[in-house]
């Protein structure tokens, strides 16, 4: 292509038009936010150019002849298992630019998914499976700190609870939305997560972005984040919310310790007169469990770890790539780690990070967890296709972006649809599974490896995971 | 309950179905001096140019009376109202009795004194008798004058011409469509007619129709001297109201029947529609006479709802024209020829070529008249800015409007959620 | 009545709307053939996607409850159906004088490209939901009572 820097050639994905079937109605180039499709004046027809396709599939999705396919660009670099294109290109990028490169989303490469190594157990013979349409089945689960131990009092002939219990946030069920801000992500899904948690009885975290006032009547199913940048953070905000979710990552400029973590903590409860939990997100480091054992120990109610397939709207590439551990080894250890040092009741552990389907809640809470995060698969249900260009703000399904007329191609109604939608399957999914273990309530499974087993491990790994290998 | 209507046009049709939504039972008379059922009155150049037939004059399907159980009766004259009997004479003597009454007799045409005027070979175009009668002359014809400019006469002159009549137009002002159009418009018309063959007369009227000494016309004397040979003449200079009922009944009248925002008469019971009454106009904020099909059903279609008990205002109407010649197609709306010196603000645009014309009149924010000639596609838009009084705030939106973009999404919030996105139940 | 409303919050302005709609109206049913040809011949789509600047919105008739096009119509080609409400049109009986055109404050009222004939919204008769309704990928149009 004529003026234009040579590699720029070596493009990801080709546009295939099928000319038979395009009537050049424009549908495409309306689409398209990253100029892909346009109008070619002398040849009068709708053209391509496939330099700019980042493989969001809208086009595609729009085409009312279903004249486009994106493909991958067949075009191949000589063979080389050490140098694969991914390298080569980027290569070529920074010898072009010079910059960092950027990213989103989740951790895209082969590292070992072992939500995928570990299987599920079924009741056979010995005790029965239930099942969940015909008998109840209890999803329901409580975040936040459990006592030790519960005392009892007489009062007027009754027994009454004489232990004082921690604030907690129930959840009809163990799946809430991940923290995405507004900003990351638009104003209208802020709105249909907002009302899909409502309407499903979970809860939501606003991320760092601050609230909307238009949201605050939404506060009971809402987890307000206080992040590195305190974003939007004041009392009104602590207190339009269910619950209060300190920490990201990279540095909060006022804690460099536990006590000064100790400090924020408090200082949160007091700002909302200790009325909701506070939860600690972490990412899912090396000696996560170690931090996770500190967190629970400078009081926090809810440790949420967040693995490193997790979604960003922006990351350099080499930090999203190589950075962190896979959020399952992570929540094994911690939760093991904190089972051993006998503070496990303290605080409700809430894994986050590539979380698929109800399959891999299912394992994550075998493994300890009380319940998931989902990000990533809340965005795929409202159209998110990975293309991974969410830094662009510029997402053509009105997701990653603040665009208006972007914005506006998701429609809140539709949006929270799709989101209690896919939640309610998934919690289905969950009874099936639940049921076929003999199980009657996500309670019976927390932590209950038992019910797992690992394929293609090694010992150490089984190890970690507290599970044993298929056939045993 | 009996409703009587005297008429049988627009209004009339919109006072039947009117009544008809409120009242589907009571007893529905109307009398017509015509001898035909309802017919579009200005298909008549249609007819006439013979691009229509007899099966495509009619206003409403052949069942139209008697599924709205409507009585007609065609070819009746009503000579006398008797308003203290609440009863109405017919020639002949016959009376019928009414509980409410509309009179909605519409305009005769307005026939100047001209030497010569009165006797064979000088026609009038404003009924469908009319054009039957031209129509079955039309042969003979080979130079016909037509005296007046205005929508009827031009209207005549294009259905003779498209028969292969020579037509002279002949008209007082300078310029044709002085009334309803601007002169710019006026001349694209004028100079599209003089191209394609039509002789036109400005600033001068006829002075006396000569005729043979068998009493034919042989043509017309004009005041600037000039002597136009013709077999006929078409008289279109205009309608009165037919004003002699009301007038004789002791109706109160001006130019037209006076009628109040209810469209009820001087009388209680007695309500009048159409080119007869002198109703509101929206754009002057006063009575009167606006010969306006749009508000001749309009008009109607409310009266007669109040007729039933509905007790609604007319809110007015807003004098709009459509005419096409030969394919080059014109509109008007609202005010287009406004007083100087009154903050009116007038924005044009002319590509004499492609025979486009553009005229709005604005007035503070507002559209207040627009003239579109060639182009007329966004008519429609300006009269939702006109008609629905839409403020124009930004300058970008009074561009758009310039520029020939006018477009709802430029209507404030309220209003076009009140408007467009409502029920859409407006008048 | 059932009539098509329209939320300009979520119009994405694809114009699929306009692309139903003139398949809807096609002899061949067949949105290529009606693109690529019948539109040749003066087939348009009933309704107008408006767009001022990043806002757009797909607009057609409204069936209004006394349409001003009714009282305008000359022809008797436009009549209002009392059962359904529906702003019907004749095309047989229509001359093509444009006046609906010019009292439609909503500027519903196209004209035929070739024909001297009007086009309007008819809200597809033989669909229990109009197409550009159906059509909509993100339910910026609806078909209901209000």
């Amino acid at each position: 292509m004529l003026y234009r820097p040579i590699n720029q050639n070596y493009h990801d994905f080709i546009v295939q038009r099928d000319r038979e079937l395009c009537i050049n109605c424009r549908v495409c180039e309306r689409q398209c936010s990253y100029l892909v499709h346009y109008w070619d004046e002398n040849r009068k027809q709708v053209m391509h150019d496939n330099a700019k396709c980042v493989g969001c599939h809208r086009c595609e999705a729009l085409c009312p002849t279903g004249a486009i396919v994106i493909r991958h660009n067949p075009s191949q670099f000589r063979e080389n298992s050490h140098w694969k294109p991914w390298f080569i290109k980027n290569v070529y990028k920074q010898a072009d630019g010079g910059g960092v490169l950027l990213g989103a989303m989740g951790n895209p490469q082969p590292y070992p998914i072992y939500w995928d190594r570990l299987l599920l157990d079924a009741s056979q013979v010995t005790n029965p499976s239930i099942d969940p349409l015909r008998e109840p089945m209890e999803l329901r689960t409580y975040l936040g700190s459990k006592p030790d131990s519960l005392e009892f009092e007489e009062k007027e002939g009754k027994p009454s609870l004489k232990t004082k219990l921690s604030p907690q946030i129930k959840l009809n069920y163990p799946i809430m939305f991940s923290a995405m801000s507004y900003g990351s992500i638009n104003f209208n899904l802020h709105i249909a997560m907002a009302r899909a948690a409502t309407e499903l009885g979970i809860v939501y975290n606003t991320g760092e972005g601050g609230l909307h006032p238009d949201l605050y009547q939404y506060g009971p199913n809402t987890i307000v984040q206080v992040a590195s940048g305190r974003f939007g953070v004041h009392r009104d905000y602590l207190n339009a919310a269910e619950g209060s979710d300190a920490l990201s990552p990279a540095p909060h400029h006022d804690i460099y310790s536990i006590e000064d973590l100790r400090q924020l903590i408090y200082a949160l409860k007091e700002a909302t007169e200790y009325r909701v939990p506070v939860s600690v997100k972490i990412a899912a480091v090396h000696n996560a469990a170690a931090i996770a054992s500190g967190i629970v120990r400078a009081g926090a109610d809810i440790v949420a770890v967040d693995g490193f397939r997790g979604g960003t709207g922006a990351a350099p590439t080499m930090i999203r790539d190589n950075v962190g551990i896979p959020a399952e080894l992570a929540l094994a250890a911690i939760d093991q780690r904190l089972r051993d040092e006998g503070i496990r009741n303290r605080a409700s552990v809430v894994i986050a990070g590539g979380i698929r389907c109800s399959a891999d809640v299912v394992k994550a809470i075998a493994l300890g967890a009380d319940a998931v995060y989902i990000g990533s698969a809340a965005l795929v249900a409202v159209g998110c296709t990975m293309c991974q260009r969410c830094y662009t703000g510029k997402c053509p399904w009105g997701i990653a972006t603040n665009v208006p007329s972007l914005a506006r191609r998701q429609n809140p109604e539709i949006a929270k649809q799709k989101l209690v939608n896919l939640v309610r399957g998934w919690a289905h999914e969950i009874e099936e599974m639940l049921g076929g273990m003999g199980l009657n309530s996500i309670e019976s499974l927390r932590g209950n490896r038992e019910k797992l087993r690992a394929v293609g491990l090694n010992e150490v790994e089984l190890d970690i995971f507290g599970v044993k290998p298929a056939g045993r | 309950m009996k409703y009587l209507i005297i008429g049988n046009g627009v209004s009339s049709i919109g006072a039947i179905e009117g009544i008809r939504k409120l009242d589907q039972e009571s007893e529905i008379l109307v009398i017509s001096e015509e001898e035909f059922p309802t017919y579009g009155r200005p298909l008549i150049s249609y007819y006439l140019a013979g691009k229509i037939g007899d099966d495509r004059v009619w206003l409403r399907k052949k069942d139209f009376y008697s599924k709205n159980k409507v009585t007609l009766k065609l070819q009746q004259k009503v000579t006398a109202l008797k308003l203290a009997e609440k009863r109405v004479v017919l020639q002949g003597g016959e009376e019928e009795r009414y509980d409410k009454l509309l009179i909605a007799t519409g305009g005769t045409p307005f026939c100047p004194p001209i030497e010569g005027s009165q006797g064979e070979d000088v026609y009038f175009f404003t009924t469908l008798a009319h054009a039957k009668k031209l129509d079955a002359n039309c042969a003979n014809l080979k130079k016909v004058v037509v005296i007046g400019g205005g929508l009827i006469g031009l209207k005549a002159a294009e259905s003779l011409f498209d028969r292969g009549v020579e037509v002279s137009i002949v008209e007082l002002a300078p310029r044709v469509l002085s009334a309803a159009f601007d002169d710019t418009a006026g001349n694209i018309v004028a100079k599209r007619l003089k191209e394609l063959g039509f002789n036109i007369y400005c600033n001068t009227t006829a002075k006396e129709i000569k005729r043979t000494e068998e009493g034919r016309v042989k043509g017309v004397l004009l005041q600037s001297g000039e002597f136009l040979e013709a077999d006929a003449v078409v008289i279109a200079i205009g309608v009165v109201p037919n004003l002699t009922l009301a007038k004789e009944a002791g109706l109160k009248v001006n130019r037209g029947i006076l009628v109040d925002k209810k469209l009820q008469t001087s009388e209680v019971d007695v309500y009048a529609a159409g080119d007869v009454a002198e109703a509101y106009d929206f754009l002057v904020g006063e009575n009167r006479v606006v010969p306006i099909w749009p508000n001749a059903y309009s008009q109607g279609f409310i009266s007669g709802q109040n007729m039933a008990g509905a007790n609604r205002d007319y809110t007015g109407g807003i004098p709009m024209n459509s005419i096409g010649f030969y394919g080059l197609s014109t509109i008007s709306i609202g005010l287009v020829n406004p007083p100087e010196g009154q903050g009116f603000e007038i924005s044009t645009y002319v590509d004499e070529e492609e025979e486009i014309y553009r005229k709005l009149v604005f007035k503070d924010n507002f559209l207040v008249g627009c003239v579109l000639v060639g182009d007329v596609d966004m008519a429609g838009r300006y009269a939702g800015y006109i008609r629905f009084k839409v403020p124009i705030t930004e300058d970008k939106v009074k561009a758009h409007l310039i520029n020939n973009q006018p477009t709802y999404l430029e209507w404030p919030e309220e209003m076009f959620q009140a408007q467009w996105n409502s029920a859409a139940r407006i008048r | 009545m059932k009539r098509v409303y329209v939320n300009p919050e979520v119009c994405i302005g694809c114009k699929l709307c306009e692309l139903a709609c003139l398949t809807e109206h096609s002899q061949s049913k067949d949105l290529i053939i009606a693109y690529r040809e019948e539109r040749m011949q003066g087939l348009l789509p009933r309704n107008t996607v408006e767009e001022s600047g990043w806002i757009t919105a797909s607009l057609n008739c409204r069936h209004c409850a006394e349409p001003y096009c009714i009282q305008a119509c000359i022809s008797g080609a436009l009549t209002k159906d009392a059962e359904s409400g529906r702003v019907v049109y004749e095309e047989e009986q229509c001359v093509g004088c444009w006046s609906c055109l010019m009292a439609c404050p909503f500027g519903a009222i196209k004209r035929h490209p070739i024909k001297e004939k009007i086009v309007k919204c008819d809200l597809c008769p033989e669909r229990s939901i109009p197409a550009c309704v159906s059509a909509c990928p993100n339910q910026a149009l609806t078909f209901e009572e209000k």
